[in-house]
């Protein structure tokens, strides 16, 4: 005889999902864009080639490729400029709209750009009323900015007066001068000196924390591994890597330690693959050797300065990722 | 629509605020009001006369040449013994000398010109007139016909009148063709001028990269639309200043030079087939001139001039646009791209340069439907009278070209203006032409 469920099996199963889903939206931050299979084809290439990537409200994202992998293509899409063959893009929760979003997104191009004639004033104002501000609220924020970055000596100058530095600066206020929620910057960082650098480094922090998502493209690891925090790695217009960066560290660690002691250790030979003095590096073959090592250290009374653990830089993992890639186009054209 | 009128006022204002603006606009008026004047005040002052010394071997025009213009005159001279003909003309203290061999009538080295410097055409013109008078006058005499009689003879001529049968008054077919032509050629001008203005917009906002920031906030066709008509709008206010400033030079030059103001009529820059009209006319037919001009339905001819400086500015400003995307920063390849927008102006106004003439035929009713032509065709037909449905017609097609080409161009425009330093070949053009 059959035994039957008042309530059907499935029916429960989908309910406690639903139930895990829901939770799971509840906690976690709110989803600021999501672009689903995005593509997009010139002449002879295919620029965007089915990328999916979800980017969280107030999360400062990375883009990072080779020069033509596709980043700026992809951005460009992101910003209503051009639309995709293919895909579709989710801003807020609902399908973008260039005209309708526009107002909430900043867009520093990968190619700087501004009236080389017009004075720095007018055409902030100008700027700034094209994305929908009043003349009034475009003041007001335009002091605000210039008061900030120390520009108010500017008003009457014309771009082409300015030395590059300070018109970079002025490119970012005129990007974020209408307060966008989402803020994309292709190649931020190009072309600036350490110390204007620093100063729009420090805009995107104070801007994050506000509560502004940032999306920003570079070929520069070493910045993203000090800005972002979730990245997704371009390469031939498409993902090849995606997650946060402490994530995708942990991914790619390699097992390698480093001990740094008062004394020879004299001992793991086979473990070691690097000494300078009494500094040791491990590569460890399975997680006993941990307990291992550091249990002789113990044992043996000798003292230990320092322990960390050696993940790999981006840098890393990107050239390895991309040259396998490379190795795989390699192979099949060969 | 708030932003394109942003982007409209941004155009306008940082043109007509240029020094260049304001300088082109008041001083081309005046330059071309100079130019007028300079050459009213020269043909008015009388040049030096000059004389011709006439050494008459053949005896044929003893006593004939006795005629003198305001420019020549005749003085019969001997030469002496052994003198050359440079010192015949110093010591008659004469300018040219003609010396006439005895001839048979047929040899052209029988008759020569000599002057220091060489013999000017004018000079050799009036004399070979006078000469050939003469000449005339004797085989005519030698005919047994009387020079009076040949004289009343030459004075008498026919008249004509010349009346449209649509309109049921009578036509001035000069006028007609001289106002004609006037506006055609503006209209031409006018989209030379401004519609290569439009392309060096467009090139600079690309080159600086300023567009990719502005078609993050409005859309490529707000940015194109907002500039051809801000640049539209320069044009107007130019065009408007220069009429009202020519308006005032006019009235304000008689009471600066008296006498002048007759005379400026004749000066005016017209059509060879209206100078020539006005020169054999006594001041009654000044008259019939001045009423013909004032007849002319105005009232039409303007509308139809801004109907279609409009029309064609718009319809070639977007061609313009797109071509302007395209370029990088080579002004040669500005030029390459250019040449399929610029043939179709210049057949206009060659098309244009005969409708003045023959504005029924069938080129000219072709150029003035066909929308690249229309603008500067239709506009030296309309003072000659144009049938309703044709100018309906014509109308209705510039307006069709002109939503089509902007259509068109707007899609070039939006992928042009975000390729740098690629030279797109025309295929691809079409591509994008067809692409969504």
């Amino acid at each position: 005889m059959k035994f039957t469920y008042p309530i059907s099996l499935p029916f429960i199963k989908k309910l406690c999902c639903f139930i895990l889903l829901k939770s799971i939206f509840v906690y976690q931050e709110r989803v600021m864009l999501e672009l689903q299979h995005l593509k997009k084809y010139y002449a002879t290439q295919k620029a965007v080639d089915d990328i999916s990537l979800t980017i969280r409200e107030g999360s400062i994202f990375g883009l990072l490729g080779p020069n033509g992998a596709g980043k700026s293509s992809l951005l460009r899409m992101v910003t209503g400029i051009t639309m995709p063959d293919e895909g579709k893009i989710m801003m807020g929760g609902e399908a973008f709209d260039p005209v309708k979003h526009s107002r909430y997104i900043g867009y520093m191009p990968e190619e700087r750009g501004l009236y080389k004639k017009m004075k720095i004033g007018e055409q902030t104002l100008y700027l700034a009323q094209l994305k929908g501000l009043s003349k009034i609220e475009s003041m007001q924020k335009i002091k605000y900015w210039f008061d900030k970055l120390d520009m108010n000596s500017w008003w009457n100058k014309k771009v082409e007066d300015l030395s590059k530095g300070m018109s970079q600066k002025l490119q970012f206020v005129t990007t974020v001068i209408h307060d966008p929620k989402l803020l994309i910057l292709d190649e931020p960082f190009s072309g600036l000196d350490p110390v204007n650098s620093e100063v729009i480094k420090n805009e995107i922090f104070e801007l994050a924390q506000k509560g502004t998502t940032i999306l920003f493209s570079t070929h520069r690891m070493e910045q993203v591994e000090e800005i972002c925090e979730d990245i997704a790695l371009v390469h031939q217009g498409k993902v090849i890597l995606n997650g946060s960066v402490v994530e995708i560290k942990q991914q790619f660690k390699e097992n390698k330690f480093r001990l740094e002691t008062d004394q020879a250790l004299n001992h793991f030979d086979e473990l070691i693959i690097d000494q300078k003095n009494t500094t040791y590096t491990f590569q460890y073959k399975e997680p006993e050797n941990a307990k291992q090592v550091l249990g002789y250290c113990l044992s043996h009374d000798i003292q230990i300065l320092n322990y960390q653990e050696l993940l790999p830089s981006l840098n890393d993992i990107f050239i390895r990722k991309v040259e396998g890639s490379a190795a795989r186009t390699f192979s099949i054209n060969s | 629509m708030n932003k394109i009128w942003l982007i409209i006022k941004r155009e306008y204002l940082t043109r007509v605020r240029k020094k260049s603006f304001l300088v082109t606009t008041i001083l081309i008026p005046l330059l071309i009001f100079g130019l007028m004047t300079s050459m009213i005040v020269l043909s008015l002052k009388s040049e030096q006369k000059q004389t011709i010394a006439v050494l008459d071997d053949s005896g044929f025009f003893k006593h004939k040449l006795d005629t003198s213009s305001e420019s020549y005159s005749f003085k019969y001279v001997d030469r002496m013994q052994g003198e050359s003909n440079k010192q015949l003309i110093e010591r008659t203290k004469s300018d040219i000398l003609l010396h006439v061999f005895p001839f048979n009538g047929m040899d052209a080295d029988s008759i020569l010109l000599y002057k220091e410097g060489g013999v000017s055409l004018s000079a050799k013109s009036y004399i070979g007139d006078e000469l050939n008078t003469q000449y005339q006058i004797r085989l005519l005499e030698s005919a047994g016909i009387d020079k009076v009689q040949i004289d009343s003879i030459n004075s008498r001529s026919l008249q004509m009148k010349s009346y449209d049968l649509e309109n049921n008054k009578e036509t001035n077919s000069e006028i007609a063709s001289s106002i004609g032509y006037a506006m055609g050629f503006l209209i031409y001008i006018i989209i030379f001028i401004y519609g290569a203005g439009v392309m060096r917009g467009v090139m600079e906002e690309k080159t600086n990269r300023i567009a990719e920031v502005i078609v993050s906030s409005v859309k490529p066709f707000q940015l194109m639309m907002g500039k051809i008509i801000g640049i539209g709008l320069v044009g107007l206010t130019q065009f408007i200043m220069w009429g009202v400033l020519m308006l005032i030079l006019q009235l304000a030059l008689p009471l600066l030079i008296p006498g002048l103001g007759e005379s400026m009529h004749t000066g005016m820059p017209m059509s060879p087939d209206v100078q020539t009209a006005m020169q054999s006319i006594d001041e009654n037919d000044k008259m019939k001139i001045y009423n013909a001009i004032m007849d002319q339905n105005w009232g039409m001819i303007l509308s139809c001039f801004l109907f279609y400086f409009l029309g064609g500015y718009f319809l070639y400003a977007a061609m313009f646009a797109a071509v302007g995307s395209l370029v990088n920063e080579d002004p040669q390849e500005a030029q390459q791209l250019t040449i399929p927008i610029t043939m179709p102006i210049i057949f206009g106004f060659i098309i244009m340069a005969t409708s003045v003439k023959d504005p029924n035929s069938s080129l000219s009713i072709f150029g003035s439907l066909f929308p690249l032509t229309s603008p500067i065709v239709m506009m030296a037909r309309i003072p000659y009278g144009v049938p309703l449905w044709q100018l309906i017609l014509s109308m209705v097609f510039l307006v069709l070209g002109f939503v089509l080409m902007t259509w068109l161009s707007a899609k070039i425009y939006r992928t042009g203006i975000l390729l740098y330093g690629k030279k797109v070949s025309w295929k691809e053009i079409i591509k994008w032409m067809r692409y969504s």
